[in-house]
């Protein structure tokens, strides 16, 4: 079915047989506010293949959802700008496509989920409506037939009694089940791709357990690529199958879930890792990242990471590190990642 | 709203009405739409009855005075001027002998138009001035709203004099032409107001998660604007009308009052408050009468906005 729906959306396109399937290429984003220019993105490189998870990980104000928010194209400019790199769907860079052609992505290429769903849900439309408004439009389906997809679509992010839900109102569902309605939402045009910022931050811990596997399960099934953004390393562990750990605007290391979980390539990856609770040091002080993310406005000369690195040395304070290749799929921006892969 | 649906789902729901926490169990494939559910919250609001029942009054009074009278409004006997309520004539006769009750029967129709034009006018251009500045901000809101501002600092009543005196040197003006003239010098002059509510509430509206939801599936600006922004930001614009709405009414007496607005032949309230001006002392019914029927107007309509108000709020139900 994905197949042939791809083949009616997208002809004539600019699509690059054989590209990978989202692209995000040295992207450069700055906001230019009336302190001072922030440089939210420096060059942050990934892809995305089908059926594949990708977590990107990161403090708040490490650029994770700027990223995001420039693949939809929902950035607000000004303040801010893109003032270098490309993105590429099939391998067409949508920065350079139509914003016509970028609408034809937005839903039925790329979806997106937000982190807080009752925000997200227009508050004076029934969940049904907002399904079936796209299904309308965008497919031209007919009521009926909209009414009866919404309903399908709504049994699959497994939400009971679909029939009554489909005509409630965002606020008559609880937390978890507005996140669901969320998705149901965003997978109504069947999209290749699904990013998903923060989608289980705004819920407790069992209800983010589901919502996590829902994902995943729904991601088989459909062979989409994910792009899972998130602070929580613990819901990484589970679902990704790549890990993108961003800080100050930059993507510090790259690498397979479960390489980065073994043995971390970078200073800052380690320092997370350290500072997750463990039961087995139950008792003794949590260890955390001493300092503060740098202010945007004003970035370290060097690494960025420098004035909070225990291995700091006089290079990090003036070169800022290349991302070094440590093995295939794994990279890492640290002058020092090979002795921090083959050591202790 | 533009869809079509809206209009047609108000006429075919009314038979299924479920609370809450019913509608979960009932099967059945009707839309349930904004409109719908209002329609079935409002019916049920005593202050929804009480505000359309006077309303509905009024617009019979309107548009069909004779039912409720057949005394001529322009006969005027000199012999009565100024007799008090009696069996005769309900509300008594003016200072020129004048019915008072089918004047303030017919004079219902100039006051009610005025009103009603100059709201929807008003909010018209307001809003839609309101949604774009709101929505594309930048140069196009620094703009409209300056242009509003400059309209907002003509004062009220010397606009409305040098608009309606400067268009009214033309001698003679029929009824209708004094009504529309009226009307649009009270829009030209007020809508600013409007526009400054329904920009903040589009802005307000537009930096929801679900207006930047709405862009990452796919929707298109109008599509943005009309259905996500303008449903979330009608509220305040509703509330202004409805007391708009009786300011008008009232401005319209003020104008009649100035000598530019309405005049005879044409009866409205504000006509008939304006020729009790000099005879207040002595003839008290003669202002008692159209003054009461204004208030109770106004308040009709005020309280009808206060219900929709509420009825359009799928949160507060």
């Amino acid at each position: 079915m994905t197949t042939t729906r791809s083949e009616v959306d997208f002809e004539e396109t600019a699509r690059v047989p054989g590209a990978p399937l989202l692209e995000v290429d040295d992207l450069f984003v700055e906001f230019r506010t009336r302190d001072g220019v922030a440089k939210v993105l420096n060059g942050v490189s990934y892809r995305v293949e089908p059926g594949e998870t990708l977590a990107v990980l990161g403090e708040s104000g490490s650029g994770k959802s700027v990223t995001a928010q420039t693949i939809m194209g929902i950035l607000d400019m000004p303040p801010g700008v893109i003032t270098g790199g490309e993105i590429r769907f099939h391998g067409e860079n949508l920065l350079k496509a139509s914003s016509r052609r970028r609408r034809e992505v937005r839903g039925s290429g790329i979806a997106m989920i937000f982190q807080d769903a009752l925000s997200a849900l227009n508050p004076v439309f029934t969940v049904g409506f907002q399904i079936e408004e796209q299904l309308r439009l965008r497919k031209g389906m007919s009521r009926k037939d909209a009414r009866k997809r919404a309903i399908e679509l709504l049994d699959q992010v497994k939400i009971p009694n679909s029939k009554g839900r489909v005509r409630q109102y965002p606020h008559e569902f609880s937390g978890g089940m507005r996140q669901r309605a969320m998705i149901a939402m965003s997978l109504a045009l069947d999209p290749e791709m699904l990013i998903a910022d923060e989608p289980t931050t705004a819920l407790d811990v069992t209800v983010q357990a589901q919502i996590m596997d829902l994902l995943k399960d729904i991601q088989v099934e459909r062979n989409m690529g994910l792009i899972l953004i998130t602070h929580d390393l613990g819901v990484v562990a589970e679902v990704a199958d790549r890990i993108a750990v961003m800080y100050a605007g930059r993507i510090v290391e790259q690498s397979h879930a479960r390489d980065l979980y073994r043995k971390p390539g970078h200073p800052y990856t380690q320092g997370l890792l350290d500072s997750l609770p463990r039961l087995d040091l139950k008792g003794t002080e949590l260890r955390t990242i001493k300092g503060l993310p740098p202010s945007l406005l004003n970035i370290p000369q060097g690494c960025p990471f420098n004035p909070r690195c225990p291995r700091v040395q006089d290079i990090c304070k003036t070169e800022v590190p290349p991302q070094h290749r440590l093995a295939p799929g794994r990279l890492s921006a640290c002058h020092f990642a090979e002795e921090l892969i083959s050591g202790d | 709203m533009t869809d079509p649906s809206t209009a047609s789902a108000v006429t075919t729901a009314p038979e299924e009405f479920v609370t809450a926490a019913e509608h979960a169990e009932v099967k059945g494939n009707k839309p349930r739409s904004l409109a719908s559910d209002a329609w079935h919250d409002l019916r049920r609001r005593p202050l929804f009855i009480v505000s359309a029942a006077l309303i509905l009054l009024v617009l019979l009074m309107a548009f069909w005075p004779s039912l409720f009278t057949s005394v001529d409004p322009n006969y005027a006997e000199l012999g009565k001027s100024r007799e008090g309520p009696s069996a005769a004539a309900w509300f008594g006769y003016d200072n020129q002998g004048y019915d008072l009750f089918s004047r303030t029967i017919y004079g219902s129709r100039a006051s009610i138009i005025v009103g009603v034009a100059a709201t929807l006018l008003t909010v018209l251009i307001g809003s839609t001035f309101g949604l774009l500045a709101g929505y594309y901000g930048g140069w196009l809101d620094g703009l409209m709203s300056r242009i509003a501002d400059v309209f907002f600092g003509l004062p009220f009543v010397l606009g409305a004099i040098v608009i309606l005196s400067s268009f009214r040197a033309s001698g003679d003006t029929s009824a209708t032409q004094i009504i529309l003239l009226v009307v649009l010098s009270i829009s030209i002059l007020s809508w600013p107001v409007c526009m400054r509510i329904m920009r903040s509430a589009a802005i307000a509206a537009k930096q929801q998660d679900y207006v930047k939801a709405a862009r990452a599936l796919g929707a298109s600006t109008s599509r943005i604007i009309l259905r996500h922004m303008l449903p979330n930001a009608v509220a305040p614009v509703l509330v202004y009308a409805t007391i708009a709405l009786g300011a008008f009414i009232g401005a319209e007496a003020t104008l009649s009052f100035l000598g530019i607005g309405l005049r005879a032949p044409v009866v409205s309230w504000g006509v008939m408050i304006s020729d009790s001006r000099d005879v207040i002392r002595v003839a008290p019914h003669s202002l008692l009468f159209p003054a009461a029927f204004l208030t109770a107007t106004v308040l009709a309509f005020v309280m009808l906005g206060d219900a929709v108000r509420e009825a359009l709020d799928p949160k507060a139900r």
